[in-house]
């Protein structure tokens, strides 16, 4: 672990000017990826600048019906609020599928947003990778890659090639639900549609987000929504809990008296390099009747461009029809429980 | 040889004790390894290969040496020599030489663990690569055939089993896979060595504390009698803590150029994956032939296993096929391929864990060929006697353990139509399977038994009674089970009992391995307190004292000793993910006395725990390209969450075995995990009609 200054200013913005003018410098908030990325020495700061206390750890109405939740607030009382429970259920939901209590306890809003890829050629620091190492090749994609994308990812040039998927629940949820990013940088305040934040890998995938460096999250805004009432997550993963998503789903759905879908928003996870709006998923399902087939039709329409990983390690071609699995089963789920039917229980 | 002349009369023994250490380890306030205070202690980093072989042309220490808090920095070039008898795997810094990947090319000693982990990232070593093989192929033309088992033949034929095969009315021939899995106990490998001159004090982390200590006596090319090795408390070994790794060697031997100053090496997470064993993978060749009643006529299990070019050890997985069903003709047959990788180890129920995923998921497919009840196709092929040894069973209550089952679970209103019961949208589905382990005692174990505090006021006998035993406390409830013997054994209540154990000062004893950890330190106990009575009576002085090593079972080459098991349970996979639940699990035992029934119903269902995360979740993922384990830490490595347990249900059946030792006990440490992975492939069959034949059985196979 290599030696680190560690600094608390004294408001946000003498965070973000430490941070802006030093390139060796990066944010500390919860630290539940970071602590680990210095650890492995996959992370090499010369200085960590504390945003503890200096973002709000508050959630507050907003005048025009949204709410606001500040970058500092943690991930286990963003779950608990009951303004999130019953009016964003998917967030909730998302927020506790992942990670353990312990870590939810500590893990930020910010933070959590920010958090790294898992790909385990990524935190192994004698194989080659593109996103911690540009240029040294993608280990990925002939290796063991069962957690990585299957849309919207590089699969050449070898140079810049990444194949990796962003790890957040919580992301998944924010982006089905229109979330705004609230983010403070030298020259002011500036709001990013959550949905713009997080990058493709395209051809360079040593950048997550398209913020710059010294950019500080501030607040996450959730818009006032009548169909976030009616949403939901569904985690699909290789055991019960404490496990990254194969796939998951971030759903809600508005079906009209007729059983005709009024409108909807689908998010995925575990499929890309950023949290995935499956907007051809929506305008499939929007006017068409809430049924198996329409569901099909809607995952089918998202995965046109889909394209595995064709490992001989383990690849990702299973999640094609894990996505679809996952669509189906979340918006049947949605759809009966709209029509107010009772719930199915998981059998453990 | 000498026998117990009294009859061993269970009092403590039988009955629920808490274990004595249990507040101070509630509290936080039992020491385990690396938290023993040091003497002006130092701490360890490596700098390890990042490459599966090859050779070191030269190391770079000086960026290393230069930070502030740095005390030395070993490599190969001026490391202390090592024995002659230091093993490759145990040669730890003798040569340039690289054999696996995260191999200990230099270790960095400072006055900080987080100043020795920088300054290890501060070593440059120039590598010369060169060709590795870490892929498991069973066709490869290095495969070799081990001259033994840790217990047993290689192979092992009897009559023809391939003219039995051709003959047989209904022949099932099928192939397994289990992978490669790492033990993950909580608590990391760890060493605080310190030498003292030429004699050497070692704190460590283990299940042996006198298997450590042969161990550095033979790579420091010591008398072990120079040697004391200390363990009071461990968190978990499960096998990886049995044998001594190089981490140990590596501590001690940087601890030799800073005479007098304690140095302590906790591995971190990743690190376990690299140096201290696995279970190696398997593939499995299974042929059962029958009669069209079910009964067998051969059976075939052939394996071939994950090996390692700089230590042998064999997973005996087809040794669990020897003595579980009775037939004419059978072979049982292990090969392995030898890999530029770590060396593996034992690793909980080692054989029998991957080898029962085979054999009894094989006797499911036939039952299923034969339209017969899987529960009543094994009765049917209940043996007379031992199948590999012709021997009689000293006990075996196989069939009372699958009849209980039956009835407890309700198996007789199965319909064994597969993929026939959708509940909300999940297939359910059960699955039976036997178990069975050996009853093994290791000899050489050493006891003392000692008066203390001279005789009390009522004439009764001396206020307490210090027994000392080199046994090891990892978890498993030793503390417990052995003050019980003692006091049975001493006919006196628990509370005379002050027993000390985890110290070479106390002699040499055998490992908490092999189930056998109380069944041979008990023996030697109650050997030692029969010596005490018949030398002193009830009423000794301050001070009497009587020592034994393990006795001899008498029995030994007249019966075979087993203890047997019935797994039952309910697994469920979701329609349209593939997801798959257990939600319940109910295992039936018979092994023997149980000393202990909170330490007893705890590892029954720790070790059904075990077999479910077996089944479900455990893989350790070596990327053959790099030769290492990538899916390096506990976000990687799935283990079993609370989450993925429901309902465990246990039970054993009284059992009363004269042969197997005085106290009649068989060992419950490992059978608990035997044949759960085979009860839930077959549950999942029975659940969605798709048979997985490969370990772990992940959604995916189901889509």
């Amino acid at each position: 672990m290599r030696p680190f200054a560690y600094e608390r200013p004294d408001d946000a913005a003498g965070a973000v000017a430490t941070v802006t003018a030093d390139p060796d410098a990066v944010f500390l908030a919860g630290g539940t990826n970071l602590v680990d990325h210095l650890r492995l020495g996959l992370a090499t700061p010369g200085t960590l600048v504390d945003v503890t206390g200096l973002t709000s750890t508050e959630i507050t109405d907003l005048p025009d019906g949204s709410l606001r939740v500040g970058a500092g607030v943690r991930n286990a009382d963003l779950a608990a609020d009951e303004r999130v429970r019953t009016r964003y259920p998917a967030l909730a939901q998302a927020l506790l599928a992942g990670a353990s209590g312990q870590l939810r306890n500590m893990a930020t809003t910010g933070g959590n947003l920010l958090q790294r890829t898992r790909c385990v050629y990524f935190q192994d620091l004698t194989t080659p990778c593109n996103k911690r190492a540009p240029g040294s090749g993608c280990s990925a994609l002939d290796g063991w890659a069962r957690h990585h994308a299957v849309l919207g990812a590089t699969h050449e040039p070898a140079g810049v090639a990444c194949v990796a998927t962003h790890p957040s629940d919580m992301a998944v949820a924010l982006v089905a639900l229109d979330a705004q990013v609230r983010v403070l940088g030298t020259d002011g305040e500036r709001t990013v549609p959550i949905g713009d934040l997080h990058r493709l890998p395209g051809d360079d995938p040593s950048r997550d987000t398209v913020l710059a460096h010294g950019e500080l999250i501030t607040a996450v805004d959730l818009p006032p929504s009548p169909i976030a009432a009616h949403s939901t997550y569904r985690k699909v993963r290789d055991r019960a809990s404490y496990a990254f998503a194969l796939v998951s789903v971030a759903a809600a759905l508005d079906v009209a008296d007729d059983g005709t879908i009024r409108d909807a928003r689908v998010a995925l996870g575990g499929v890309a390099h950023r949290p995935w709006r499956a907007t051809a998923t929506e305008q499939s399902l929007v006017g068409a009747p809430a049924t198996e087939d329409t569901f099909r039709a809607a995952a089918r329409a998202e995965l046109v461009d889909a394209r595995p990983v064709e490992s001989p390690r383990g690849g990702t071609a299973f999640k094609l029809p894990l996505v679809t699995a996952t669509l189906l089963a979340t918006l049947r789920d949605l759809t009966a429980r709209t029509a107010a039917t009772t719930t199915r229980e998981d059998p453990a | 040889m000498t026998t117990a002349s009294r009859p061993f009369v269970p009092r403590a023994t039988g009955r629920p004790m808490t274990r004595p250490e249990g507040p101070q380890k509630v509290r936080g306030t039992a020491p385990y390894t690396v938290e023993t205070p040091g003497t002006d202690a130092l701490y360890l980093s490596p700098v390890q290969a990042g490459v599966a072989r090859g050779r070191v042309t030269a190391i770079d220490t000086s960026a290393a040496e230069a930070l502030d808090g740095v005390v030395a920095v070993l490599t190969h070039e001026d490391a202390p020599r090592l024995a002659r008898e230091a093993d490759a795997d145990h040669g730890v810094l003798q040569s340039a030489t690289i054999h696996q990947h995260g191999q200990y090319l230099a270790a960095v000693l400072a006055t900080s663990s987080e100043t020795a982990r920088e300054a290890a990232s501060l070593v440059t070593v120039d590598v010369v690569e060169e060709p590795h093989a870490a892929v498991l192929d069973e066709d490869s033309p290095e495969v070799y055939a081990p001259a033994a088992l840790v217990v047993g033949a290689t192979d092992d034929t009897r009559g023809d089993p391939e003219t039995a095969l051709a003959d047989a009315e209904v022949v099932l021939r099928a192939t397994y896979r289990t992978p490669m899995e790492h033990h993950q106990a909580m608590e990391p490998h760890a060493t605080v060595a310190r030498w003292e001159g030429e004699r050497l004090v070692v704190h460590e982390a283990t299940q042996a504390v006198s298997w450590t200590r042969q161990a550095l006596a033979a790579a420091f090319g010591l008398e072990e009698s120079s040697i004391e090795v200390i363990s009071q408390h461990v968190g978990g070994g499960f096998g990886s803590k049995g044998g001594t790794h190089p981490n140990t060697v590596l501590t001690a031997l940087a601890a030799r150029v800073v005479p007098g100053r304690s140095v302590r090496y906790a591995l971190t997470r990743q690190q376990t994956f690299d140096l201290v064993g696995y279970r190696p993978a398997t593939v499995q060749h299974v042929a059962l032939g029958a009669d069209r009643d079910g009964r067998l006529t051969a059976i075939t299990h052939d394996v071939v296993t994950q090996g390692s070019r700089i230590g042998e050890f064999v997973e005996p997985a087809a040794a669990f096929s020897r003595g579980m069903y009775a037939a004419e003709a059978r072979r049982t047959t292990h090969r392995v391929v030898p890999l530029d990788i770590g060396a593996p180890t034992f690793m909980r129920a080692p054989g029998e864990a991957p080898g029962s995923f085979a054999g009894e998921s094989a006797m499911d497919e036939l039952a299923i060929e034969l339209g017969i009840d899987p529960v009543e196709l094994r009765v049917r092929n209940e043996p007379e006697v031992d199948p590999e040894t012709g021997l009689p069973f000293s006990s075996r209550n196989l069939v009372a353990c699958l009849r209980r089952g039956a009835e407890r679970f309700g198996w007789a209103e199965r319909d064994p139509a597969p993929r026939a019961r959708l509940v909300d949208g999940w297939w359910h589905g059960t699955g039976v399977a036997a178990a069975s382990f050996p009853v093994v005692r290791f000899p050489g174990s050493e006891a003392t038994i000692r008066a203390v505090g001279g005789r009390d006021g009522d004439g009764d006998g001396p206020v307490g009674y210090a027994v000392e035993i080199a046994a090891a406390e990892i978890g498993q409830g030793a503390r417990a089970a052995l003050t019980a013997i003692a006091a049975d054994a001493l006919d006196v209540p628990v509370e005379r009992i002050d027993l000390r154990i985890g110290d070479t000062a106390f002699g040499a004893a055998g490992p908490a391995g092999g189930s056998a950890g109380t069944t041979s330190w008990g023996a030697t106990i109650v050997e030692a307190a029969e010596r005490f009575r018949d030398k002193y009576g009830d009423d000794p002085d301050d001070g009497d004292e009587a020592d034994a090593s393990t006795p001899d079972n008498p029995w030994a080459s007249d019966y075979a000793m087993h203890a047997y098991g019935a797994h039952f349970v309910e697994v469920a996979v979701h329609a349209d993910t593939g997801e798959i639940r257990v939600p319940r699990m109910l295992g039936v035992f018979a092994a023997g006395r149980i000393v202990n029934p909170l330490t007893a119903r705890s590892q029954f269902l720790g070790g059904m725990t075990w077999g479910l995360s077996a089944a479900l979740h455990e893989e350790s993922v070596l990327d053959d390209r790099f030769g290492h384990v990538v899916n390096r830490d506990l976000a990687g490595y799935h283990v079993a969450t609370n989450a993925d347990v429901g309902a465990v249900e246990v039970e054993w059946l009284d059992e009363n075995d004269p042969y197997v030792n005085p106290m009649g006990t068989k060992g419950i440490g490992e059978i608990g995990i035997v044949g759960v992975a085979a009860a839930i492939a077959n549950a999942a069959h029975h659940a969605t009609g798709v048979r997985v034949r490969s370990l772990p059985i992940t959604l995916d196979a189901f889509l």
